[in-house]
């Protein structure tokens, strides 16, 4: 069996799921799907280009507001309000790529920090306009015929397998072969006459187009957002999802966030402990599985196939 | 007791009805609790849960004949956690009902959730101005809480009456320390009183020196201090050593001088006025009561969120023993528990919900003051009666004004 067979069963056991779940672990697998896609366009710019990014939950954030600004205080219908804010997303996102592309390595987690920063500095204190600490409130927001669960659990579904498709796509084209040069050697790169900063500002925009499709998408989900969805807390949590998955397996990032997500919600049901438990998962993957879940299971089957 | 024929033909069409709800009635009554159990507000957090437990176990763990079950949930200060949990309560757990959150935003995260499943969610603790007054939710109610400018208010009246004519305001930057501070300015400087500046400080803030230097050369009569937490801490301690406390009188926020913040503070939290419906140094026998039973129970002397949360469990548990229990009956449970005066309180006297949900007062004007133990704890000096949210405006023309913030401080210049 290929690969893509493989995947093919996981999309259609997902999509019989919220037959038999009860509606709160519909919500849950939603939330699952939503964070994979941030985790995904974080694995974009991590895996395939070397770049790790901490701002992808603000770009992700970004959108949240901006669909939730648009239908609650501009009046805007669903559609509309949604395009809005992936496109506020992959702006704010090209804005950023302007200025992180010189850097990488270190340099580019601390700007990227920092640009996130901005996001939730304004957030916080643009009262008007976000409702400040407070936050902002959407109201009915979903379509009629997306107001039941399983409905907008289909509905997340599709665009999260859709993003997938277009983000394996994406860093398997020409120009995403480019991209994973850079990650190799981008001196070489250079020489061969490639524009590297182009090269590098496009995977930017293009990933925060896709973290911008999943804050959309959450808007929709939460009806609420408040600075800590633009929080450096949201960046991180999506980049331990990716890395938890396995950084540069792509898919691995809907392993990771469910893994991530369903360790939150059941560990704190029996222990107040639970950020503590989290945190010596965190740290047994490091040591035992670096390479990430899915990573670590590619390796393994690897390593059968050659013994056979 | 006597049974008059209306109760009796009431209870026969409650037996009739019976066999419908039963089953419902038969197992336990499921109490939501959310509180951050992690975090910087874990202390507060604790003491919220506290707060329930302590109630809960005092009445034999039943409520109108039923058995009580307890989910205590962690809603990590975060509003999308909050969200989650809240949530995970209402579709996992099935609770009948939730309470609880401390920061405003958790509690308006939830808020805006059951305003879609109707769950009756009740919060003493969560004082943003907007959640029983232009924002309301007909199934959110401030059960024994308050609303943030409702305590600010009176002080802004005692301070002009004290003979305080020029003021500054230092306050926390967001919505909750925007709400109090407009609240005593808009009602100090309407009587005559000069609001002579504000400043407005990051959450989280350190180093106060900037701010108490400028303060100290303004030449005001009075500084009005709304910090909560450790900036509450950081910001007595400082005062103090920048040789303020003895030139300029400090008045506070009801949080200011919470239990919460002072218990670990010495002489340099003494002599601070604020105003608050409880004062856990008054000589009210239901307050004594309730004091020393917390004491002996958790060995330290309540605040504000233990206070509050086991006072709205009782209020709960009274509104459900008038309504036999019936739990799942969330029209029922809501109507009662707005109907409900609470008489048997901490506080000593009679308490009820005006027509929004909010709790109407007797406000006590309190200062800090050393118990003989070496402790410090806060003190009624004066009695505010029958304090609303609104204060003396009309709530119609009160709610037709924007709301409260950063910019609308409502302060009448000259």
């Amino acid at each position: 069996m290929n690969r893509g067979m493989l995947w093919l069963l996981a999309l259609l056991a997902a999509a019989v799921m919220p037959l038999v779940l009860s509606s709160y672990h519909v919500d849950l697998a939603t939330r699952i799907l939503i964070f994979a896609v941030l985790a995904m366009s974080i694995d974009v710019l991590a895996g395939f280009v070397g770049r790790t990014s901490l701002c992808h939950g603000a770009i992700f954030g970004v959108a949240t507001y901006v669909v939730i600004w648009a239908m609650a205080k501009a009046g805007l219908p669903a559609v509309p309000a949604f395009l809005a804010g992936v496109v506020a997303a992959t702006l704010v996102a090209a804005l950023f790529g302007l200025l992180a592309v010189r850097t990488s390595g270190v340099y580019f987690l601390l700007l990227t920090v920092a640009l996130g920063m901005v996001v939730w500095g304004i957030c916080l204190r643009w009262t008007g306009v976000t409702g400040g600490e407070n936050g902002l409130r959407g109201q009915d927001m979903r379509p009629a015929l997306l107001l039941a669960r399983e409905n907008f659990y289909w509905l997340v579904l599709a665009v999260a397998a859709l993003a997938a498709w277009a983000m394996q796509r994406f860093v398997n084209s020409p120009f995403g072969l480019s991209l994973r040069g850079i990650r190799d050697s981008e001196s070489r790169m250079r020489a061969l006459g490639y524009n590297v900063p182009l090269h590098l500002f496009v995977g930017f925009a293009v990933s925060g187009f896709f973290a911008g499709v999943a804050g959309a998408m959450y808007a929709f989900f939460n009806e609420y957002v408040s600075p800590s969805s633009v929080a450096m807390g949201q960046s991180v949590a999506g980049l331990l999802m990716a890395i938890v998955g396995g950084v540069g397996t792509l898919f691995g990032s809907f392993i990771g966030a469910a893994a991530i997500i369903l360790l939150e919600n059941t560990v704190s049901w029996y222990t107040d402990r639970w950020q503590a438990v989290l945190g010596l998962v965190f740290i047994l993957t490091m040591i035992f599985a670096p390479e990430g879940i899915l990573g670590t299971i590619r390796r393994l089957g690897a390593v059968t196939r050659r013994a056979r | 007791m006597t049974l008059h024929r209306r109760t009796l033909l009431g209870s026969t069409a409650a037996l009739l009805a019976a066999p419908a709800i039963g089953r419902a009635q038969s197992g336990p009554i499921k109490i939501g609790v959310m509180a951050p159990l992690t975090g910087v507000l874990a202390a507060g957090g604790r003491e919220m849960v506290d707060g329930v437990t302590m109630f809960v176990e005092q009445a034999g763990k039943k409520m109108a004949g039923r058995d009580v079950e307890l989910v205590v949930e962690d809603d990590g200060s975060n509003p999308d956690t909050s969200l989650q949990k809240a949530r995970r309560l209402v579709e996992q757990a099935k609770v009948d009902f939730m309470m609880g959150n401390l920061l405003a935003n958790t509690g308006l995260a939830v808020a805006g959730y059951v305003r879609g499943t109707g769950t009756p969610y009740f919060i003493p603790i969560i004082a943003a101005d907007e959640l029983t007054q232009r924002g309301r939710i007909p199934n959110v109610v401030r059960v024994a809480g308050y609303s943030a400018s409702q305590m600010a208010h009176p002080l802004g009246d005692w301070a002009f009456k004290k003979g305080y004519k020029k003021i500054a305001t230092i306050g926390q930057d967001y919505t909750f320390g925007h709400e109090q501070c407009a609240g005593f300015a808009r009602v100090f400087s309407n009587a005559g009183g000069q609001v002579v500046r504000q400043f407005w400080h990051p959450l989280n803030t350190s180093d106060f020196s900037p701010y108490l230097g400028q303060l100290a050369s303004l030449g005001v009569d009075a500084i009005f201090a709304m910090e909560t937490g450790a900036d509450a801490t950081r910001f007595i301690q400082q005062y103090a050593s920048f040789g303020l406390k003895q030139r300029i009188p400090l008045l506070g926020a009801m949080n200011t001088t919470d239990q919460s913040v002072i218990r670990t503070l010495g002489a340099e939290c003494e002599g601070i006025v604020s105003a608050a419906h409880f004062a856990e140094g008054s000589d009210v026998a239901a307050t004594k009561a309730f004091v020393d039973e917390h004491v002996k129970r958790f060995n330290r002397i309540p605040s504000l969120y233990g206070f509050a949360m086991y006072s709205c469990t009782m209020w709960v548990a009274k509104a459900l023993e008038k309504i036999g229990g019936r739990a799942e009956d969330r029209a029922a449970l809501l109507a009662a528990v707005r109907s409900t005066e609470l008489d048997n309180s901490p506080l000593g006297r009679p308490v009820k919900l005006d027509e929004f949900g909010n709790p109407v007062y007797d406000v006590y004007i309190r200062n800090t003051v050393r118990r003989p133990d070496g402790k410090y704890w806060n003190v009624p000096l004066e009695t505010y009666p029958r304090v609303s949210q609104f204060w003396k405006y009309s709530p119609e023309e009160y709610m037709r004004q924007s709301p409260y913030s950063r910019e609308n401080q409502y302060i009448r210049q000259g």
